[in-house]
């Protein structure tokens, strides 16, 4: 019934900034529509009397007190960085704006 | 984007109403980041207050800060907002490296408060703002762009991230549309983002300082023509950091807007920024869907289900609130709702309510902290706080007054002298000495010599011009350097020339 089209697979690929080629883009189209349909069945099952679940523990409010914990240097903090500069991660500049 | 028309605004606003919308995001003063424990210092070198969880290093699991919980509920219940019995974090999925999770933890269809208000005043008249929701959220870190032109993307051009903010507690406050504000529109706005930064820094739960970025506000506007029940198309304005811009952006929108719609077309919608120095907006990129954001619920975290006692507890830990401290000061203090509100642009509500609580009269603790101490912190550019006067300084000042040691002139030079870092008031007076010159015997002797120094405007006095005598006052405070008290001179001078 649902088809993800291979536009839809572009919108995705651009917004998990994946270069996905041409071919790829059919075969992740017939995929992703696999896992949906497979997904999908939990519709079958759903009923009103059973609320969604998003979380599996029967916890609520887990909090922890205010308090300031010993992080990371900030060449610990950087050691894994491709490229650094100034003390902060250099990234390629990818937007013109802020988030 | 090449320079826009605009309408006049006036012209605008006979055809056109506009429907304003403000998001406001408030950074929480918690000593910890919202799901770990670095501390939250503004201005630390770069990345010095970061950790796995927070650089969304594999493996990291967020935990919740009580404090930015109980935080974001006082917001919600000042702003007379339900707090929800159950809601759960959502993920905010998006590509961009001022999240190096690549998603922001924020909240999306279950916001923690929801349905409050805010009542504003402006020019006398009151606004009801509608709080559509108040939800929790973390900032982002902070990008510099190096090099390049900018608007473009070139090869040369990277950005240097710092990840000190990222995770710091978020609250974001959004208002349902604020509509039938016609031309006060830009001073409704304002008055919303006063009123609220205002209430925040009462409830002690951030220091919201626009200039640092712990309060900015996003603001919406669209226009439809006057009489139309359809709302237009919305531009939303970003990162307005003073409370100046936001007035200025709601008045630059309404007169762009104006011009498209005249041209018959149609305003896009469109994230803009606003330009300090022009005071216009530009386009920035278009707004991207929500679908976009693939918005999930949080799987690293539990739900919230704040206890009806906890919140409660909370409400019944609520300060005074700024509009019920207002009405109750203004009756103490009888000064008119245009004065207080000077008072409070001024930032010197504390000061004065402190001052009079240790015992000053208000009108004068007023006249020294308004008259006096604002203006010499509008001249030195900071805040009235940060002058090295306290209270107390100024009780101590208008007590000496009072008693008469010293007069308005001679207190100004007290002040001058306290803020110089020459002592308490005392010291001041007794250092510089500045006592009024009481000793009649030597307010005498200088009398005469003025009198034998004007023989002409002595002549008019003799002969009943006693409007004169200021001319003589005046050399005496001059002689005495400002010490003499100037009526009593006056009283002096005349007894002498007509007695």
């Amino acid at each position: 019934m649902s088809a993800i089209t291979r536009d839809e697979v572009v919108h995705l690929a651009r917004l998990s900034r994946l270069a996905l080629r041409e071919d790829e883009l059919d075969h992740l189209a017939t995929q992703l529509d696999d896992i949906i349909s497979a997904v999908a069945r939990v519709q079958e099952v759903a009923a009103e009397n059973i609320p969604p679940t998003s979380h599996a523990l029967p916890l609520t409010n887990v909090l922890r007190a205010d308090q300031v914990r010993p992080g990371l240097t900030p060449e610990q903090a950087l050691s894994g960085a491709p490229a650094a500069e100034e003390q902060r991660f250099k990234v390629p500049r990818i937007l013109d704006e802020e988030a | 984007m090449s320079t826009e028309t605009l309408v006049p605004y006036d012209e605008a606003l006979a055809r056109y109403e506009p429907v304003l919308g403000i998001e406001t995001h408030i950074e929480l003063g918690t000593n910890s980041k919202m799901f770990c424990g670095c501390p939250t210092v503004f201005g630390a070198p770069p990345n010095t207050q970061v950790c796995p969880v927070c650089l969304g290093l594999p493996g990291a699991l967020p935990v919740t800060n009580r404090a930015a919980i109980e935080g974001i509920i006082k917001i919600g219940l000042a702003l007379n907002c339900s707090i929800v019995e159950w809601c759960r974090f959502a993920r905010k999925n998006y590509f961009y490296p001022d999240m190096p999770k690549n998603f922001q933890i924020s909240q999306y269809d279950e916001p923690l408060c929801v349905e409050g208000h805010l009542d504003v005043e402006v020019d006398g008249q009151s606004y009801r703002v509608e709080i559509e929701r108040v939800h929790m959220e973390e900032d982002t870190g902070k990008s510099l762009h190096v090099g390049g032109t900018t608007g473009r993307i070139h090869g040369a051009d990277h950005s240097l991230v710092d990840y000190n903010r990222a995770g710091i507690p978020l609250v974001e406050i959004v208002t349902k549309p604020i509509p039938a504000t016609g031309d006060k529109a830009p001073l409704v706005a304002r008055a919303y983002a006063t009123e609220l930064r205002e209430l925040v820094r009462a409830l002690g739960v951030s220091d919201v300082r626009m200039e640092e970025g712990s309060m900015r506000c996003d603001v919406n506007v669209s226009l439809m023509p006057i009489g139309s029940a359809t709302w237009g198309t919305r531009s939303e304005t970003k990162n307005v950091n003073s409370l100046r811009s936001v007035e200025r952006s709601v008045r630059h929108e309404i007169e762009r807007q104006a011009a498209v719609l005249d041209a018959g077309e149609r305003v896009v919608q469109e994230t803009r920024h606003f330009q300090e120095d022009t005071g216009t907006t530009t386009s920035g990129r278009s707004k991207e869907e929500a679908q976009d954001y693939r918005y999930f619920p949080e799987p690293d975290l539990v739900p919230m289900s704040p206890s009806r006692d906890w919140v409660e507890e909370l409400r019944a830990s609520l300060p005074e609130l700024p509009a019920a401290r207002r009405g109750r000061v203004r009756g103490e203090w009888g000064v008119t709702e245009k004065e207080l509100q000077d008072i409070v642009n001024a930032g010197a509500l504390d000061l004065i309510e402190e001052t009079v609580q240790a015992g000053a009269e208000a009108a004068a603790a007023r006249k020294w902290w308004m008259n006096e101490l604002s203006r010499r912190a509008t001249a030195q550019g900071v805040e009235l706080t940060a002058l090295p006067v306290t209270p107390a300084d100024v009780v101590r000042v208008s007590r000496l007054v009072a008693e008469g040691t010293i007069n308005d002139k001679l207190a100004r030079q007290v002040l001058d002298g306290v803020l110089a870092g020459e002592g308490t008031p005392d010291e001041v007076v007794e250092r510089r000495g500045l006592k009024v010159v009481s000793d009649e015997g030597e307010l005498a002797t200088i009398i005469d010599e003025v009198i034998a120094g004007n023989p002409d405007v002595a002549e008019k006095i003799r002969s009943g011009k006693v409007a004169a005598a200021g001319a003589l006052v005046g050399a005496v405070m001059k002689a005495t350097r400002g010490q003499a008290d100037a009526g009593r001179a006056r009283e002096l001078i005349i007894n002498k020339l007509t007695g």
